[in-house]
């Protein structure tokens, strides 16, 4: 079981969140000439890495708000948590 | 290579069989191979055995971190079908059931491939038509394919739930009498017996820390045992796609994820086919020794880990429970995971690379194991050739910016996301 602590509710089991990948990925900006690669690789190409990787969760079953979370990818260890609008260092 | 038969078997039996040669030899890489394949799990094993035998290349080298039959080969629930209703997918799993029928044989290596037959249930009507739809795409492809209504389905399985007010009542099935199981650890020992015969050095506990590439052309690998030259090099690694991707600054559209698997305490004989829950993701099949085999869902997020978490465990045998209740009587004998390379249409990738001499193979999502000979024959034949068969033209790797995707499932971009 994975523990997630929400920065809005504390800490919660994940039964309470769904995932939603890939925080790092940016849109490509609005009203802007988008290259065909530009976009793929915003719909799907991925680094998908081992290790630390900075990831969207939604507290679906609480809140309900997006959040993001550095987490291990090789131990399932969770580091930190931040608001969806935060800046992570 | 010594033959395994009936008279090997008795006359070895006279030396309490402590004579038998080795299935594989252990060799020290050379200096310089024309084929590396990277991954020695089936797909890789198979390819090997394929360019040895289709297209008399020999001088190959399987190059595995851990060791033959450890990685998602051993770590599957052994289902082999080709259910599809896209041609890509359809006519790709049909070529490889036809390898699964002649593999005992042709390997001299019994797999116990069973041809048991697959049935997914349907839980409404709508449900039903979609599974006509497919069925009969798959008859247009020359796959067999069944519709059985309820009381068919219930001749069949009567130890499903078929009572009456139940949340998903069981409307009928899709069956694929011709689908089936075969033993995972028979067909990676198979393949790398008989490669290893034809002069395919298998080379474990070797891992691939780099690549030599040159004016955009592929020169050889770097291991944990030594630099490697090679002509042409074949990337094979399932979950660990991602990480080799690194090595040559390459993004792909592919995900590692983590999912689960398990098998209850061996009990006599109850299920004689596969059946799949149509209204979740929950599979089940008894194995030869009597165990009940299941998996379903992923856990959901990407995981390195070969080891799952119980939330999704629970969630996909509750599923179990809804379609055959006698399931929660069991006791639970082992769960595992493995690492799935999952593709953003959920369809594999074999494909050649902006760099000469490197090739792909990945993207198999939950769908490895059966498309172990097909990819194999395929990949092999996409290296030897340097270009792609028409079995997997499909399965390219710019068909996601050209928009050829292959969504089988129609679920879109993250097959995952439920």
């Amino acid at each position: 079981m994975l523990y997630i602590n929400c920065p809005h509710c504390g800490m919660r089991s994940q039964n309470e969140f769904s995932y939603g990948g890939d925080a790092s990925v940016k849109r490509p900006e609005l009203n802007k000439e988008v290259s065909d690669q530009e976009w793929d690789d915003f719909v799907y190409n991925r680094k998908s890495l081992r290790g630390k990787h900075l990831e969207l969760w939604q507290h679906i079953s609480g809140c309900r708000q997006w959040i993001k979370v550095e987490r291990d990818t090789a131990t399932h260890e969770i580091f930190r948590t931040f608001k969806a609008d935060e800046e992570v260092a | 290579m010594q033959k395994y038969s009936i008279f090997n078997l008795v006359k070895n039996a006279f030396s309490n069989h402590e004579n038998w040669d080795l299935a594989w030899k252990d060799p020290t890489p050379k200096e310089e191979y024309d084929v590396v394949i990277i991954g020695g799990g089936g797909h890789g094993l198979a390819t090997a055995y394929y360019l040895a035998k289709e297209h008399n290349i020999t001088n190959v080298a399987i190059i595995e971190k851990g060791w033959i039959g450890g990685g998602n080969v051993g770590r599957n629930t052994t289902i082999i079908r080709s259910n599809y209703m896209h041609d890509e997918n359809g006519l790709f799993s049909e070529f490889g059931m036809d390898l699964w029928r002649k593999m005992s044989q042709d390997l001299n290596y019994n797999v116990m491939f069973s041809p048991r037959g697959i049935i997914n249930l349907a839980h409404s009507d709508a449900q039903m038509n979609a599974y006509a739809r497919r069925g009969n795409s798959m008859r247009l492809n020359g796959i067999d394919a069944v519709l059985l209504n309820r009381e068919q389905v219930r001749e069949i399985i009567p130890m499903a739930d078929f009572s009456e007010n139940v949340r998903f009542p069981i409307f009928g099935g899709l069956m694929q009498p011709s689908a089936g199981t075969a033993r995972h650890d028979a067909v990676a020992w198979g393949y790398a017996r008989q490669a290893d015969s034809m002069g395919v050095d298998i080379i474990q506990n070797c891992e691939v820390t780099g690549f030599d590439v040159v004016a955009g052309k592929i020169k050889g690998i770097r291991t944990s045992r030594g630099n490697i030259k090679a002509k042409k090099v074949g990337i094979c690694v399932a979950g660990s796609t991602n990480i080799l991707a690194e090595k040559l600054n390459m993004t792909l559209p592919i995900e590692t994820h983590l999912l689960q698997a398990c098998v209850s305490e061996p009990v006599k004989p109850v299920l004689d086919n596969v059946v799949t829950f149509g209204a979740g993701h929950f599979y089940v099949s008894q194995s030869d020794k009597g165990e009940m085999v299941m998996g379903g869902d992923l856990d959901g997020y990407n995981s390195y880990a070969q080891r799952g978490n119980l939330p999704t465990l629970q969630h996909v045998l509750t599923e179990g429970i809804a379609m055959m209740p006698f399931l929660s009587k069991l006791k639970m004998l082992r769960t595992w995971g493995g690492i799935m390379d999952m593709s953003m249409d959920g369809s594999p990738i074999i494909d050649k690379t902006h760099i000469e001499g490197l090739y792909l193979n990945c993207g198999w999502c939950y769908g490895g194991f059966k498309a172990t000979p097909a990819s194999g024959w395929t990949f092999a034949h996409t290296i030897a050739q340097d270009r792609v068969h028409e079995l997997n033209a499909g399965y390219s790797l710019n068909r996601f910016s050209t928009g050829n995707l292959i969504d089988e499932k129609g679920l879109g971009t993250k097959t995952w996301i439920s």
